[in-house]
């Protein structure tokens, strides 16, 4: 074993080993738990920095396990899985303190952060595949995985919750399964790499090659959501705050949207994909998305069920910037894999948090509640601000590249649907907005739970939003860290 | 040459002499047989991949007359996988049966399970290692016996009732398969497997022995629509027998039926016989699938279950007999068996478990049992990823090799099947699961659950640990496959 081939194992390993210790941990041994959780994200995040050095020097990383004869399992760094591995173990990190705060006095944590580690493992596996098997494994596990978080409560409506995410996503891997031994029959075995493997191939069996492709984004689009895959999305939110928070930002949508990323640009190549055709229907199922979920969004009182919605929308500009063919578009998409993680999180923290305090749920329990978080609520309005497009938060930087994205690939209507859907952002987000800090406090708290001290409620379920809320602004005023490692994927991508 | 092939027969046989000849001390004679055959196993595991496969002649009479062992790859495997898992059982059936004395009855039930338990185990060793078609007849004859005085040891009222049909089906099967034999060798005029594969062709001869020895093997193998009898005999029998009959019992008859398509029978290869079996198979998945979606007891959705399972081993047989030396597709199916006995055999042990902290097996009184008995739940839930095929499990990598095979050949309604059933089994396994996760109805149910031991709970955990740990074993199953693939023929 040398650094060289065991580091991305590692990676996936520093989550895995801490969840499976967790499980068999007594519920009240609430030391030894925070402890393993801590040192596990800490270490991986130790991990991902000697990782991103070796990059830098050109080392590359690589796990292969041999799973049967032609498939193997390979965990392997580039540039794209190390975007999300870094997304996924930072977030991770703040969600665990956060949860640590929002769980304390509720049953069968050993149980939740036990399998809250394992979604994070299987996060990492799903980044740093190397080729289809592993990624099938790893978003089948992940499936797995957050199933018992949904349906934590146990309460009838819960597991109706899970029952539905389980029937979306189950005939979702099947289909993945399907598309991934039968591209096997037909080019035996591949492995991503930049610019994509099938060129020439796919070209000369158009037809079936379109096809393959539509069942990969139809399996990948269920857990990104995209119209008409996202029923499962808002009968999930009967979750616990911190898995709706990491569902939305983090894992399960993210993972879908990251395996279409990886479909287009390292297997099919981008440039395959456009000749294919198979662009064009995506960029059409991508903006109906994008319309259609910010339509739903309006109509919803529950908080976190608008902020589902909301989602639905907004991870289908990931998807949007892929279908772009074009490098601007497609830097604009892969910013917004980080922004929105970055901006949603904050936001399903800010309602947890009002959840939590004062019990409130509902949109219309809003009234006046700026005064009394106000924290809580700023991080909130950076969260709400971003997802509409203002500068100079985060999410207006994606929507610049992909408006320009639109114009250089002469498809200039798209710049319609960006304007309308923020118009639509601005009308369910900026009423929540004027309720939290213009309107006075109408009735009192459904039911405020007194955490004692000078703060607004507990450190632990402050502290999260406000460093998430604070990065979406950072990453809004100095967009070129993040841009400079997001070019040099999109650019090994279109040069190949 | 020296080899301890026959001593892996001979030691459980002793061991079930000793647990009957000394009751009082029938699970420390048991406890020291099983470690004994594992050690076995595994020390013929290693003989094997250092010397290829072994053929024995016992007493040194060479075939026709002689008895001969053969252990290659295929029966290797079988004897790892029984050692396993007979392991496991043995030590469930420790907590299960207790200390009891052997005068009690519930003593007396322990004993004869010890000596029965044994005598099994060397039944399906002998029937994994014999090479030829009559010794076969023999062993599975042992095997349906011991099977059947199993089931009818537990004592429950319908009990005796599901034995008794399990003996008349295992007896017709058994004879079925006798009468096919006597075809083999009027026909051919040889009983010994590598005699027949070279001498075998497409005769009449050969049609009505594979017609009879066939269907007599599907009954005993529970195939659609002989699959009448399995259910009530593997939902009512005690705890660790249903596992066993699940897990290893079923696999000694289909174990047959995949040597002789493979050595004997293949010049039928092309007819519709094995068209048929793998369409009953398809059937078998279907039925199997639904009649488990539809069941309210916890025994019987896994036995079901097991019906659902078996078929898939039979969709794979036309192709098998077409491609002998396709070591992938005999993969598949071979990784499908090991996958499905210890996943079905860990399902039943946390059933056994469920059942004697609760006394019912009522799905409706399953609710918020993930609480009280966690490493069961979670037992019973590993078992059921590997069920549903879901990564990364022993089921996974099968159901990955058999869609491989038939998406290869571009046999579109297999995959559909294959796939649909995977679906079908997510239903039923969730219909358990989503129970088990659910907050507790009734509280004070679940305040008067009595102890179950802890040997009981760590070894259906150890099985549904192999049961996913087989997801990462793909690899080295196939090369033990490979040992000795077809080198055994023309004998010596």
């Amino acid at each position: 074993m040398t650094w060289e081939n065991s580091l991305p194992l590692l990676i996936v390993l520093t989550s895995l080993i801490p969840g499976a210790i967790i499980f068999f941990l007594r519920e009240a041994a609430h030391g030894v738990r925070t402890v393993l959780n801590l040192v596990g994200a800490f270490s991986k995040l130790v991990l991902i920095a000697i990782m991103i050095g070796g990059l830098q020097a050109g080392v590359t990383y690589e796990t292969r396990l041999p799973l049967l004869p032609n498939f193997d399992l390979v965990l392997r760094s580039d540039s794209l899985s190390v975007l999300f591995v870094i997304l996924s173990a930072s977030l991770w990190l703040v969600t665990t303190i956060y949860a640590i705060g929002y769980l304390e006095e509720s049953p069968n944590r050993s149980r939740f952060f036990g399998f809250f580690s394992l979604c994070v493992s299987a996060t990492m596996g799903i980044a740093l595949a190397g080729n289809l098997i592993t990624l099938l494994i790893f978003y089948e596990f992940l499936t797995i995985c957050t199933y018992p978080l949904v349906v934590h409560r146990g309460t009838e409506k819960a597991l109706r919750g899970g029952r539905t995410y389980l029937v979306y996503t189950l005939i979702g891997g099947v289909l993945l399964l399907v598309a991934v031994i039968w591209l096997h029959a037909v080019v035996g075995a591949v492995e991503f790499m930049d610019g994509g493997v099938l060129n020439g191939v796919a070209q000369s069996q158009p037809a079936l090659f379109s096809l393959l492709y539509v069942m990969f984004v139809a399996a990948f689009g269920v857990k990104a959501a995209l119209v008409p895959l996202h029923g499962w999305l808002p009968r999930a939110m009967v979750a616990p705050a911190p898995v709706s928070a990491l569902l939305h930002a983090v894992a399960v949508v993210k993972a879908g949207a990251f395996g279409i990323v990886r479909i287009t640009y390292d297997l099919y190549g981008i440039a395959v994909a456009n000749q294919l055709g198979v662009l064009t229907p995506l960029l059409l199922i991508t903006c109906l998305t994008i319309v259609v979920g910010s339509l739903f969004a309006i109509f919803q009182d529950d908080l976190k069920k608008r902020l589902a919605y909301s989602t639905v929308s907004q991870v289908s500009y990931i998807i949007l910037g892929v279908a772009l063919f074009g490098p601007i578009g497609s830097i604009g998409g892969l910013l917004h894999l980080v922004h929105q993680g970055v901006m949603k999180i904050t936001l399903f923290f800010g309602a947890g948090n009002l959840a939590e305090t004062l019990g409130i749920h509902k949109v219309s329990e809003m009234d006046g509640v700026g005064r009394r978080m106000p924290l809580t609520m700023a991080a909130f309005t950076v969260g709400a601000l971003g997802m509409i497009g203002v500068p100079p938060t985060a999410g207006f930087i994606s929507k610049w590249y992909l408006g320009s994205g639109a114009l250089a690939a002469n498809e200039s209507w798209v710049i319609g649907v960006l304007v309308l859907s923020s118009l639509l952002n601005a009308a369910y987000f900026l009423p929540i907005l004027y309720r939290a800090w213009f309107k006075e406090q109408q009735a009192p708290w459904p039911e405020e739970h007194d955490f004692g001290g000078r703060l607004e409620t507990h450190w632990t379920l402050l502290m999260p939003p406000v460093v998430t809320g604070l990065f979406a602004l950072l990453l809004g005023i100095v967009p070129y860290i993040l841009r400079s490692l997001v070019e040099v994927i999109i650019l090994k991508e279109y040069i190949g | 040459m020296t080899t301890v092939l026959p001593l892996i027969i001979v030691v459980p046989i002793l061991a079930a002499v000793g647990a009957f000849v000394l009751p009082r001390w029938s699970f420390p004679v048991a406890l020291v047989g099983s470690l004994a055959t594992v050690g076995l196993a595994v020390a013929l595991a290693i003989e094997a991949t250092a010397t290829g496969a072994v053929r024995h002649t016992i007493g040194g009479w060479r075939a026709p007359l002689g008895i001969d062992l053969v252990l290659d790859g295929l029966a290797l495997v079988m004897v790892l996988l029984t050692a396993l898992i007979g392991l496991a059982i043995t030590l469930y059936g420790r907590g299960y049966f207790g200390r009891a004395a052997p005068e009690t009855e519930k003593g007396r039930q322990a004993v004869y399970f010890w000596a029965l338990w044994m005598f099994l185990w060397a039944a399906l060793n002998a029937l994994f290692l014999s090479g030829d078609v009559f010794n076969l007849y023999v062993t599975l004859e042992l095997l349906g016996f011991s099977a059947v005085a199993l089931t009818a040891l537990a004592d429950k009222p319908n009990v005796l009732k599901a034995a008794m049909r399990y003996l008349i089906v295992s007896l017709s099967g058994s004879l079925m398969y006798l009468t096919g034999v006597a075809f083999l060798y009027g026909g051919f005029g040889v009983l010994d497997i590598a005699q027949l594969s070279s001498l075998t062709r497409e005769t009449p001869a050969l049609a009505v022995a594979a017609a009879l020895m066939t269907a007599g093997l599907a009954m005993k193998t529970a195939l659609f629509p002989l699959h009448f009898w399995l259910p009530p005999a593997h939902a009512n029998a005690a705890a660790p027998v249903s596992a066993l009959l699940s897990a290893l019992v079923v696999k000694g008859s289909f174990y047959i039926l995949l040597r002789l398509w493979l050595e004997v029978l293949y010049p039928l290869a092309g007819t519709f016989v094995p068209q048929v079996i793998s369409l009953l198979g398809v059937g078998a998945i279907v039925w199997g699938s639904l009649q488990a979606i539809r069941q309210t007891r916890l025994k019987l959705l896994i036995a079901y279950s097991t019906v659902a399972q078996l078929g898939y081993l039979f969709v794979l047989i036309p192709i098998l007999a077409l491609e002998r030396d396709n070591t992938l597709v005999l993969g598949g199916v071979i990784c499908f068996v090991l996958a499905h006995a210890s996943a079905k055999a860990a399902a039943f042990l946390s059933a056994g478990n469920i059942l004697q902290a609760l006394n019912d097996d009522k799905l409706s009184k399953l609710d918020g049992l993930m609480r009280a008995l966690p490493l069961t739940v979670t037992a019973f839930g590993l078992a059921g990823l590997s069920l549903v095929a879901l990564p990364p499990s022993g089921g996974f990598v099968a159901k990955w090799l058999m869609l491989d095979v038939a998406i290869s050949r571009g046999y579109w309604g297999l995959t559909v099947v294959i796939v649909g059933g995977g679906l079908l089994a997510a239903v039923y396994v969730m219909r358990v699961m989503g129970r088990l996760f659910k907050q507790a109805a009734q509280p004070e149910v679940l305040s008067a659950l009595k102890p179950v031991p802890r040997v009981m709970e760590f070894s259906a955990f150890g099985l549904a640990l192999l049961a996913i740990g087989l997801g990462f074993a793909g690899v080295y199953v196939l090369r033990l496959l490979e040992i000795g693939a077809r080198a055994v023929a023309g004998g010596g």
